[in-house]
């Protein structure tokens, strides 16, 4: 049994605004192994962002314990994470592999070489070509592929995404998802991937955690045994049906 | 736009300019319009050959009150709005007030500024730059304030400094506003700089206005209305130019 890489237990965030307290995320705990691809599912309001934003060090806890990092994949807080968001939020006035090197200059890291692993990245996401276009050049599936390449330049452990796919359309969603595990399978980061997409969770995961609101509490958490690489196909499969009517189930929506 | 439709565009604008004039000339002469109340074209060119207009000086004094004016304000504007971006204190106790000192209207400290500084250029100035002020400071503000939050997180994750996020994030972002308020405060600043001509001085072309106004001198007066149209043009032209320099094409705020 590997040491986990991140461990969570009774991990909860109250917010507080004008004397009343609001529960944004509670009763989380569980682990995440090196290299894994855990989603999380869940409402609006059930906290996986904060949760996120907690795991990012960007907000404090309240309660519980938030551990990232073991013996053999030790964890610096300041420099091994990346983030993807349902926006692209790319620099405008930058050019592609200049939004891509951002991180690598706001960590200080050489630049020379920076450049050259953005190329490689960009190569990666399927974006070989395209480095001098300006982000209004590029589609938005192509923009976000460029936030995940920006979201790996520093070569990070942990790869935090929150809803990326949610902006777009069905089909280019779906074309992403297929990316996003090959990405992650060339990469082998560890990944935590914020849905609301039910399929998207059990179709990408290793592991898919359930979150309700109102109260927002962790239900529960799901391994999905599936193997990789995962095909559309799966989708279809009765074991494929099977993990989505327990997380519709967990989610009390049957 | 293609180079083509861009050639056709320029040419479709100065026939329109042409035939504005030839209609203007065609006005004048076929309406036997006394030449008291409107010259033609032909002599209101005329009146820039007579040297007893002095037209020289006057230009000189003219553009130097707009453009001193304009100059002081651009860089006062943004240097304010940057200290707003560093302190919220000072934003919170001084924006206010900007805000309601620009609904002064600027012409109307015109007698005061004569009573505070004399006669001359630098009260002149001083209306122009009061007039471009508030627009430069409340569009770069504006530009500086409008970052996406989940941009910063990206930033804070990577322990970011505040300077960094400035200089990398919040500055260029800003560039399309500050240009924006600046496009504005060009057309402000002369019409300041000419207000505070007919209130009160001894030269400049608006007070060249005035003097030839007595005589029923309206060629002379055409003239000085171009000349200063012209002055606004060129300083709005060469905001435009830096513009399109430093500004990517998407990012541009029409």
């Amino acid at each position: 049994m590997t040491e986990p890489f991140i461990r969570l237990r009774g991990v909860r965030k109250v917010y507080r605004s004008r004397g009343a307290e609001f529960l944004a995320v509670s009763e989380v705990t569980f682990d995440v192994e090196p290299g894994e691809l855990v989603t999380m599912v869940g409402p609006s309001g059930c906290g996986k962002s904060t949760l996120l934003k907690i795991l990012a060090g960007l907000h404090p806890h309240d309660g519980g314990e938030v551990t990232i990092g073991n013996a053999t994949h030790p964890f610096d807080p300041a420099r091994d994470i990346g983030m993807v968001f349902q926006q692209a939020l790319l620099l405008k006035w930058r050019r592609i592999i200049e939004n891509v090197l951002l991180p690598a200059e706001i960590l200080g890291l050489p630049m020379k070489a920076s450049r050259e692993r953005a190329r490689d990245l960009l190569a990666m996401v399927g974006l070989a070509g395209f480095e001098d276009k300006y982000p209004y050049e590029l589609s938005g599936g192509m923009q976000q592929r460029t936030a995940i390449a920006r979201a790996l330049i520093h070569d990070p452990k942990l790869v935090l995404m929150d809803e990326p796919f949610g902006a777009l359309d069905a089909l280019t969603r779906e074309k992403m998802n297929l990316e996003l595990l090959r990405i992650w399978q060339a990469s082998g980061k560890t990944i935590l991937f914020v849905t609301h997409g039910i399929a998207e969770a059990v179709f990408l995961g290793t592991r898919t955690v359930v979150l309700t609101a109102g109260p927002a509490r962790m239900a529960d958490h799901v391994r999905i045994d599936l193997p990789y690489p995962r095909t559309l196909d799966m989708k279809t499969s009765p074991a494929f049906g099977e993990y989505s009517r327990r997380l519709y189930r967990l989610l009390g929506m049957e | 736009m293609s180079s083509g439709e861009s050639a056709w565009r320029i040419g479709a604008a100065i026939a329109a300019h042409i035939a504005v004039v030839v209609a203007w000339h065609l006005f004048v002469v076929w309406g036997e319009v006394p030449r008291y109340v409107m010259p033609t074209p032909w002599d209101t060119l005329q009146a820039l050959i007579d040297p007893d207009y002095r037209w020289w000086p006057n230009i000189v004094v003219t553009a130097t009150e707009i453009y001193g004016g304009y100059a002081l304000a651009v860089v006062t504007g943004v240097l304010a709005a940057l200290l707003f971006t560093w302190s919220r204190m000072l934003e919170a106790v001084v924006m206010p007030v900007l805000v309601t000192f620009n609904m002064i209207p600027k012409v109307a400290l015109g007698p005061l500024f004569i009573v505070w500084f004399s006669y001359g250029v630098v009260p002149n100035a001083l209306i122009a730059f009061s007039i471009a002020f508030f627009p430069i400071v409340l569009t770069t503000a504006r530009g500086l304030r409008e970052v996406e939050p989940d941009l910063l997180d990206l930033v804070r994750s990577l322990r970011g400094s505040r300077w960094q996020i400035f200089v990398k994030i919040q500055l260029p972002g800003a560039l399309p506003y500050i240009f924006s308020g600046m496009k504005v405060a060009a057309i402000l600043a002369v019409a300041g700089a000419i207000v505070g001509e007919f209130l009160g001085s001894d030269k400049g072309l608006g007070y060249l206005m005035l003097q030839v106004q007595v005589t029923l001198d309206t060629a002379a007066m055409f003239m000085a209305v171009i000349l200063i149209s012209l002055l606004g043009v060129l300083l709005y032209g060469l905001v435009a130019v830096l513009e399109r320099l430093f500004v990517v094409r998407d990012a541009r705020v029409s």
